[in-house]
């Protein structure tokens, strides 16, 4: 093409990040200089503000588990050709679960137990409000898109209305959420910071498990058949409307083990926002890394990085922090833009 | 209740909906032809917050509902773009804008959060407005809300009545025909899409200048695109219906607020979830309908067979697909 003109590999991919990197920073720069703010300064305080020191570091960490565990449950559905963005709403039903769990346990004696069963719990949420949506399209001929974003809307409602009412806390409900756990009840962490050392392995195994299910299994090659073709599939033998429902509650079990670490790792009670948009970040995270495995934990970590390091921008610079979802939104753009233009999918 | 309630009520219906029933028109226009514009929420929000700020710094509400009519318009351009002509996902497009408008509304929006700007009043039509009940209810709005009454049957006439409209129903319908038939079917598509984000725009300005007046971290739109997005599903794909949806959304919204009288310990927000079960049982409804061994069924039953002709409608067959001509 017009842009691209040789065709050795390496090199060709080269430029290609340096004209995404470049759209990047242009574009974020002209947002900045729009609202009236430098540009240097910003990026300055992104990067320190992530990764400054070991206790932002912690606190990046914090964000990448759940986000990289979303991202793990989206490679399922991605590669049977689902586009899951009800993964928001699974996120919220896997805490939602969690927390049930977690009230139950109040009494027990082995916080551990209940902890353990608390992550199950998230996970079978997950997994069933993935499920639904995966019979409503398979039976109910409900697109995997309209389907998942009404349960994500569903999933909220049912938050709302659990804080609100059967869940409030003693005296006055308000959008803070549920009552605090005791202590005994919060994911361990690591020395003084806020980072779960159970939180990484989780989601350090939940990375090997995509891998190695993806890659090395009959699982993994049915799924991937039947995402570039379902037709031959379903000749191959293979009956995609099972696959379907397969990958959904895999891809499910993944976003509710997101949202019990966040009841039980994070913020320790249901809050309306529980979620914390991780679900639908995880949808750009994974669209970058290319619907693969290896490349999604090192975007989600950068994701992190700018979700943490916008924090103390409003402070620092008096600039709303959501400037880490426009410069996340920029790459994601730019690159759909760069790949377009080289006329094949990234 | 008694008839002036009523009417107060149905008025209220009138003008809330307003924006709901611009959003509402666009996107079925946009997907009339096969382009699912999935950035609504967020440019609904980009587009509140330029029309509110323009209209602040220039004191003038015609350049501010210009502005975010040319926001939500860009906004539909680039789906166009990247989809039509970069041959990209229309959702994954439109899903990372909608994402990244909302926090683009929010960053740019930050300085003219919670102050008082300029806002479309009422402007009542002399003579009819005296009428004994239509008056009230339809002829005492604001311009957005007779706007938004207007382009229903204009919408309407223009998809079923014009060469253009049967075109474009043509190219969301099946796109290789229609380009076998020698139909310009990237010009056509790119073209309505930014026309469908146009009235999207102008949905979003009409919030901030109308209906929710003002700028700020939450403005109280959000979300509204989302439901906008089901409520097209809601309404088959069809003009006048999901103009009726919208309506109908507004119904529940202002009952919601009656409804919490009632249930004091349900939230607001609750009531507002109502469109998405409603959208999911249609679809379903839709999809089981046309299943051979329910029709029979359902044609002994002429009960069961009205209903199912005010909720049929089905999408676009070429909805969400790029099509490239070579």
């Amino acid at each position: 093409m017009l842009l691209f003109p040789e065709n050795s590999l390496p090199k060709e991919l080269l430029i290609r990040g340096l004209f995404i990197t470049g759209g990047v920073l242009c574009l974020t720069s002209l947002v900045l200089l729009v609202a009236g703010a430098p540009p240097w300064p910003a990026f300055y305080h992104l990067f320190v503000g992530a990764l400054g020191s070991w206790s932002k570091l912690a606190q990046v960490l914090t964000v990448w588990i759940p986000l990289t565990l979303c991202a793990c449950g989206l490679l399922y559905s991605f590669r049977v050709g689902l586009w899951n963005i009800g993964v928001e709403g699974q996120v919220v039903a896997g805490a939602i679960v969690s927390t049930s769990v977690l009230r139950f346990g109040l009494e027990s004696g082995s916080p551990f137990f209940v902890i353990v069963l608390a992550f199950a719990g998230g996970m079978l949420g997950g997994s069933v409000w993935a499920i639904l949506a995966g019979f409503l399209k398979t039976k109910g001929g409900v697109n995997e898109i309209f389907g998942g974003l009404g349960l994500n809307f569903v999933a909220q409602g049912i938050t709302l209305w659990l804080i609100f009412g059967p869940w409030k806390r003693p005296g006055v409900a308000s959008m803070s959420g549920t009552e605090l756990f005791p202590e005994s009840l919060w994911l361990p962490t690591f020395l003084s910071s806020r980072l779960s050392p159970a939180g990484l392995v989780l989601a350090v195994l939940a990375l090997m498990a995509a891998t190695w299910v993806l890659n090395r299994t009959r699982l993994g090659l049915a799924l991937k058949g039947i995402g570039s073709n379902p037709k031959a599939a379903y000749l191959h033998g293979l009956n995609p409307n099972i696959y379907f429902i397969f990958a959904m509650g895999l891809a499910g079990g993944c976003a509710g083990l997101a949202g019990a670490f966040q009841v039980t790792g994070v913020y320790h009670r249901l809050i309306p926002v529980i979620s914390s948009n991780y679900g639908y970040l995880a949808l750009l995270v994974v669209m970058l890394a290319n619907y693969r495995v290896w490349g999604s934990p090192w975007i989600a970590f950068f994701f992190a990085c700018l979700n943490v390091g916008s924090i103390q921008l409003p402070i620092v610079l008096k600039l709303d922090s959501s400037l880490s979802g426009i410069i996340q939104g920029a790459l994601v753009l730019t690159t759909l833009l760069v790949y377009g233009l080289r006329n094949d999918r990234p | 209740m008694t008839d002036l309630d009523l009417t107060v009520l149905l008025a209220s219906i009138v003008a809330g909906a307003a924006p709901i029933v611009l959003a509402v028109l666009g996107e079925t226009i946009s997907e009339k032809g096969g382009v699912i514009n999935l950035s609504l929420d967020g440019s609904i929000l980009l587009s509140a917050m330029v029309a509110f700020a323009i209209a602040y710094q220039s004191h003038n509400l015609f350049l501010g509902f210009a502005g975010g009519a040319l926001v939500g318009a860009v906004m539909a351009g680039l789906v166009g773009f990247f989809s039509i002509f970069l041959g990209q996902s229309q959702v994954a497009v439109g899903f990372v804008l909608t994402l990244t408008a909302r926090d683009l509304a929010y960053f740019l929006g930050n300085p003219y959060s919670r102050l008082y700007g300029p806002q479309a009043g009422m402007n009542p039509i002399p003579w009819l407005q005296d009428l004994p009940v239509l008056g009230p209810i339809f002829f005492h709005q604001s311009l957005p809300a007779y706007l938004s009454m207007l382009l229903i049957p204009l919408a309407w006439w223009y998809l079923y009545k014009t060469p253009m409209g049967l075109r474009l129903r043509a190219i969301g319908e099946h796109p290789e025909a229609a380009y076998a038939r020698g139909t310009n079917t990237r010009a056509i598509q790119f073209w309505h899409t930014v026309v469908g984000g146009l009235l999207v725009g102008l949905a979003g300005a009409t919030f901030s200048l109308c209906t929710k007046t003002g700028w700020g971290r939450p403005q109280g739109a959000e979300g509204t695109g989302w439901i906008a997005l089901a409520i097209v599903i809601f309404g088959g794909w069809h003009p006048v219906k999901t103009a009726l949806g919208a309506y109908l959304f507004a119904f529940l919204q202002i009952m919601g607020i009656h409804f919490q009288g009632w249930w004091p310990s349900v939230p607001a927000q609750v009531f507002q979830v109502a469109p998405f079960p409603l959208m999911i049982f249609t679809l379903i409804v839709m999809h089981l309908a046309q299943q051979s061994s329910a029709r029979t069924s359902i044609r002994g039953s002429p009960w069961l067979r009205g209903f199912l002709r005010v909720l049929s409608g089905s999408a676009p067959a070429g909805l969400g697909r790029s099509f490239r001509p070579e």
